[in-house]
């Protein structure tokens, strides 16, 4: 990676990032503190006259949920930074071409799209923390060690996003992973409720997914209680899905740009 | 001194197919270099790969002599890229449009702000500076993307197509721009398939065919090579020009018929025009104009320029 021409890259994204950071701040912030109110404290006072999931038996379910819903937060960020983002500078407006032909390159380009990530999913995973702890769902110390992972999983979601993406010519493709990819990992990879409570082979096939590792990794953190695999195990996999996205985001920009 | 742009034997192919094919050019600081052709002539990847964004198949290219392969970056920080599709950033205004190419090229903040001024003078967009992209017009975008194109005051311009898809009126102001920058020293390479265009601006060109390079020289080498003086343009009616033709072989230097006319290249028109008439035959209408690239390009390839 070219350093201080992804620097550039991530300047250029702050400035356009200026003239849209309204309606942004209502997806990435306003709408999952809605959740978390709606079904923490909403649902969950329905949930808690039962017993609790195993293993959480002495949690609230707002507790329960927070952590959950700060990293799925995290990942639609990352999500959603993978794709519209992407086709617009590929095809749209083809503002990637332009990058590629300055000094900054192919490097300096992708180097800037996933920083410029990072720091949009730290924010996202911040202020998600700092609403959680507000409502008392989880420490404020809580809500600082949960930033790493929010960028972990933003991370792992936003570079095979992004290499999917660069292959595309259309947003029909863009609108059914997120249909059929991003919600359903939303809604099944243990956010709402322990993947414990799904059929065996769904369990298998949630368990696979970044989002139950970072999901498995924030409970643990926030509660000091789930997740029967180790946390480098988590951390390692969720790094590993990053690496093999940017190689391939790399190499994907590299066939479409400089050709 | 070196030529800044170099090649010998640059060859580019895509899979099976050659889309630039073992071509030699040389450009000279302060020259205005065009590439003329029609579409899929080898043009712009022939563009592509000077501008260190494509790289070379096979064959020796050299940019301010370095090696794209291998100074990829230093070569692109010297250039300007003026696109054919203008990649401005519409949500944005014309000055951050400026700013962020700026940063692109490294300069600081300070600095940028003072090109922008120059820029935005040049490219006549006083008015405009904070207004979003979007809405201006088309001639005015290409203006911004010319301008954008020289924010770190390259040692050589590349311009994909200027004026395509530009009314007359905002050609003209476009042509008067670049040639204003030519008079500054700037040295520009150009691709076009307007021959007027070429004929304008380019003080050389190389005619490109099917990925080759088919003539070389000055609009007016050219034209007195491959062209006559002047030209005489004869009109029949539908179903009367091809038995008309044997006979009009007789009137000029060189004939070609195409599809609704005849072009009579000849060093005098009137004379040609007269012969014609002796011959009985009958024009709708006779034009006589002098000889352009077209006709150049029509003589070399024996198709006409399409748009």
């Amino acid at each position: 990676m070219q350093v201080p021409g992804a620097l550039r890259v991530v300047e250029a994204n702050a400035i356009a990032y200026r003239r849209v950071w309204k309606g942004s701040a209502f997806s990435s912030f306003v709408t999952p503190a809605l959740f978390l109110v709606a079904m923490g404290l909403g649902l969950g006072s329905l949930v808690d006259r039962g017993t609790g999931p195993p293993g959480f038996e002495d949690f609230s379910y707002l507790a329960f949920l927070a952590p959950g819903l700060l990293v799925a937060s995290a990942m639609q960020s990352g999500a959603a930074e993978g794709s519209f983002p992407v086709i617009t500078g590929m095809k749209w407006i083809r503002s990637y071409h332009g990058v590629v032909a300055s000094p900054v390159g192919t490097r300096g380009l992708v180097g800037g799209h996933f920083i410029w990530t990072g720091i949009r999913v730290l924010m996202v995973s911040v202020i998600f923390g700092g609403v959680a702890a507000a409502l008392g769902a989880i420490s404020p110390m809580s809500a600082l060690a949960l930033a790493p992972i929010g960028i972990l999983i933003g991370m792992a979601t936003v570079a095979p996003m992004t290499a999917f993406t660069a292959n595309r010519e259309n947003t029909e493709a863009l609108t059914a992973v997120f249909r059929f990819g991003i919600t359903p990992m939303y809604l099944f990879s243990g956010t709402f409720f322990p993947v414990t409570q799904l059929p065996d082979w769904l369990r298998s096939v949630a368990t696979v997914t970044p989002l139950w590792h970072a999901v498995e990794l924030a409970r643990r953190v926030a509660l000091g209680s789930g997740s029967a695999l180790p946390a480098w195990q988590h951390v390692g996999y969720l790094v590993l899905v990053f690496v093999v996205g940017v190689a391939l985001t790399y190499r994907f920009f590299t066939r479409r740009l400089n050709v | 001194m070196h030529p800044l742009v170099e090649a010998a034997d640059l060859t580019k192919r895509f899979g099976d197919f050659t889309a630039v094919d073992a071509i030699a050019f040389s450009v000279p600081s302060g020259e205005v270099f065009g590439f003329l052709g029609p579409n899929g002539a080898g043009k712009s990847s022939t563009m592509r790969m000077i501008g260190a964004v494509s790289p070379v198949t096979s064959g020796r290219l050299r940019v301010f002599g370095l090696d794209p392969a291998k100074d990829g970056r230093r070569i692109r920080s010297r250039l300007g890229v003026v696109p054919q599709d203008d990649s401005l950033d519409m949500e944005l205004s014309v000055e951050e449009n400026l700013y962020i190419y700026g940063r692109y090229y490294d300069l600081p903040r300070r600095e940028i702000r003072v090109r922008i001024e120059e820029l935005i003078d040049f490219a006549q967009l006083g008015d405009h500076r904070t207004s979003r992209v979007d809405p201006l017009s088309g001639g005015m975008k290409r203006r911004l993307t010319i301008a954008r194109g020289l924010i770190n005051r390259p040692d050589l311009l590349l311009l994909d197509e200027p004026t395509t898809g530009l009314d007359p009126q905002a050609r003209h102001v476009l042509w008067d721009r670049l040639y204003r920058l030519k008079q500054d020293g700037v040295t520009q390479i150009i691709t076009t398939h307007y021959m007027d265009e070429a004929e304008q601006l380019c003080d050389r060109l190389v005619i490109m065919d099917r990925g080759r390079i088919v003539a070389e020289g000055s609009p007016r080498g050219l034209i007195e090579t491959h062209a006559t003086r002047e030209v005489l343009e004869v009109r029949f009616p539908i179903g009367e020009l091809e038995p008309a033709g044997p006979g009009l072989h007789e009137t000029a230097d060189r004939v070609e018929l195409l599809a609704d006319r005849a072009l009579l290249y000849t060093s005098d028109a009137d004379s040609a025009l007269g012969k014609v008439h002796r011959l009985g035959l009958r024009p709708e209408s006779a034009l006589v104009r002098r000889s352009t690239l077209e006709d150049v390009f029509l003589k070399l390839t024996g198709r006409t320029l399409v748009d």
